[in-house]
């Protein structure tokens, strides 16, 4: 064992004997870039809608609530999907995004919102995490496509007009303050602020 | 004899039939029943933030903006996110008036009252269309100027 080690070791130490310098640091370079490609090949494939509702929970719950929103079908064609709104673009931040998905993963495995019943019953702690992360991150996926800078207040209704040239523009609050539960269905929101402070829906 | 009557039965209720498909307007207007006709155009949701003259005191008042995708159920109140009486402040919308606190004993309780809770049962947005049928409504200034 010991020496079968060894030998491998020597091999791989072995100054190269038929291949030159050149051709050993432009190989490796092309099979760094397949091998990199591979990896962020894979991972774009992980990164589209058909992939996230391969999935049967997220295919029978989420993506049917988001099919009567304005981000399914609109006038302008322009559509929103799933890792438009839930994935980070940066690329450290999607890591770190997909290490989470893989739990999710084991989620779908193990059955842990297999029915619509349990789906519900978790959906606040679900939604929950979104909230936390979107409020973090100052609603960063959506204004990816939503610029404040480009939003020309004279174009939107009063009421909108009246809520984002005031709070939103302070940044006192961000999308996700008030725009909860745009594309799918809410929890129970008790106890939970919707655009308003003290806000309770009584 | 028997036999005789239901059958002038029959055939008299087949001709009445006949002369009220002829006489009633219907929504489906001069389409065959086995035709489908073409759907009119879909109207848009007027959207202006302008509140609307009412046409008696007591009647609720149509909503001035759109309500696309507002959740109103158990788990949320969409309405009350901005109408109630906590958040007028911050969201400067009309607060739902008293009455949506009463039972209907005429009670005052501390939150909306039960039967106010589905908005939409009485409060609804409007669309720039057409009216299908004629409406000769007067309001009661309108009628106690005339008699004057
Ligand atoms: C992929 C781009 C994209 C992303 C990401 C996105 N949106 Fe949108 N959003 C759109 C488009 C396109 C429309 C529809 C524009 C139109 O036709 O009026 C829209 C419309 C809206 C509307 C208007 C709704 C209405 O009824 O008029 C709101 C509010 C909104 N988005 C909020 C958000 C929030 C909050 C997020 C983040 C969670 C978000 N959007 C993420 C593209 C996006
Ligand atoms: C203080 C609360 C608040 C914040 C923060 C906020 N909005 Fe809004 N927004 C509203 C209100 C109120 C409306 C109008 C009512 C509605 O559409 O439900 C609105 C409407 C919109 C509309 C539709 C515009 C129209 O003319 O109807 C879009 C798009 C939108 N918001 C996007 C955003 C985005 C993107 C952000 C973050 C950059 C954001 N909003 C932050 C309150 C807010
Ligand atoms: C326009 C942005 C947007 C799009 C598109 C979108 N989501 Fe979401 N999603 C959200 C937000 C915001 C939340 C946080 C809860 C809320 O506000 O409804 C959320 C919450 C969730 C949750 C947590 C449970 C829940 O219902 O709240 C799941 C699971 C989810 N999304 C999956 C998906 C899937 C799968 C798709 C694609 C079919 C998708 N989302 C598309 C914005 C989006
Ligand atoms: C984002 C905040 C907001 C939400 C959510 C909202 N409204 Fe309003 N509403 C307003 C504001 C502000 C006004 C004042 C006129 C205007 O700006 O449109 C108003 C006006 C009204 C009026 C007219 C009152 C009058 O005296 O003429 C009615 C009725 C109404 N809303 C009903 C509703 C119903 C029903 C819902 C839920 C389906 C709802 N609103 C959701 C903000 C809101
Ligand atoms: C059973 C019918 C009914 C229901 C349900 C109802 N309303 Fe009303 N609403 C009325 C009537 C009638 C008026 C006008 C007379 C009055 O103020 O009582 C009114 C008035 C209003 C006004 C104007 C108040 C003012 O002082 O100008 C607002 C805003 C309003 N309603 C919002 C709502 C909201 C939000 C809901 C849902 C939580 C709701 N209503 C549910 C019947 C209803």
């Amino acid at each position: 064992m010991r020496t079968a080690v060894s030998s491998a070791w020597h091999t791989l130490n072995r100054p190269s004997r038929y291949f030159s310098i050149g051709f050993l640091t432009i190989g490796g370079f092309i099979a760094g870039v397949v091998f990199w490609g591979g990896f962020n090949t894979a991972l774009e494939a992980t990164n589209t809608e058909a992939f996230c509702i391969s999935c049967h929970e997220m295919q029978a719950n989420p993506y049917q609530e988001l099919k009567p929103t304005i981000h399914y079908t609109n006038r302008s064609g322009v559509r929103a999907t799933c890792p438009d709104c839930h994935v980070p673009h940066e690329w450290t931040n999607k890591i770190a995004r997909k290490m989470e998905a893989s739990k999710e993963v084991w989620g779908a495995v193990f059955g842990t919102i297999n029915t619509r019943e349990k789906y519900l019953a978790k959906r606040k702690t679900l939604a929950q995490r979104e909230w936390t992360r979107l409020k973090a991150n100052d609603s960063l996926e959506c204004r990816n496509c939503h610029d404040f800078e480009y939003m020309d207040f004279t174009r939107q209704s009063k009421r909108a007009e009246q809520s984002h040239s005031t709070i939103l523009a302070s940044g006192e609050m961000t999308c996700i303050d008030c725009h909860k539960g745009i594309a799918h269905e809410l929890p129970d929101m008790r106890g939970i602020d919707l655009g308003a402070p003290n806000s309770d829906t009584r | 004899m028997k036999i005789g009557l239901v059958l002038l039965l029959m055939l008299s209720s087949g001709l009445m039939a006949q002369t009220s498909m002829d006489s009633i307007a219907t929504l489906r207007g001069d389409m065959p029943i086995a035709e489908q006709a073409a759907a009119p155009r879909m109207e848009q949701v007027e959207n202006f933030d302008v509140k609307r003259q009412r046409s008696y005191p007591m009647q609720p008042p149509t909503v001035p903006h759109k309500i696309d995708g507002y959740q109103v159920d158990l788990n949320q109140n969409r309405c009350l996110t901005c109408h109630s009486r906590r958040v007028t402040e911050v969201s400067q919308a009309p607060m739902v008036s008293v009455t949506h606190y009463m039972d209907r004993e005429g009670n005052f309780l501390a939150e909306v009252s039960p039967r106010r809770y589905f908005c939409n049962q009485c409060h609804v947005p409007l669309t720039a269309a057409r009216p299908q049928v004629g409406n000769d409504f007067q309001d009661m200034d309108t009628l106690l100027n005339s008699t004057q």
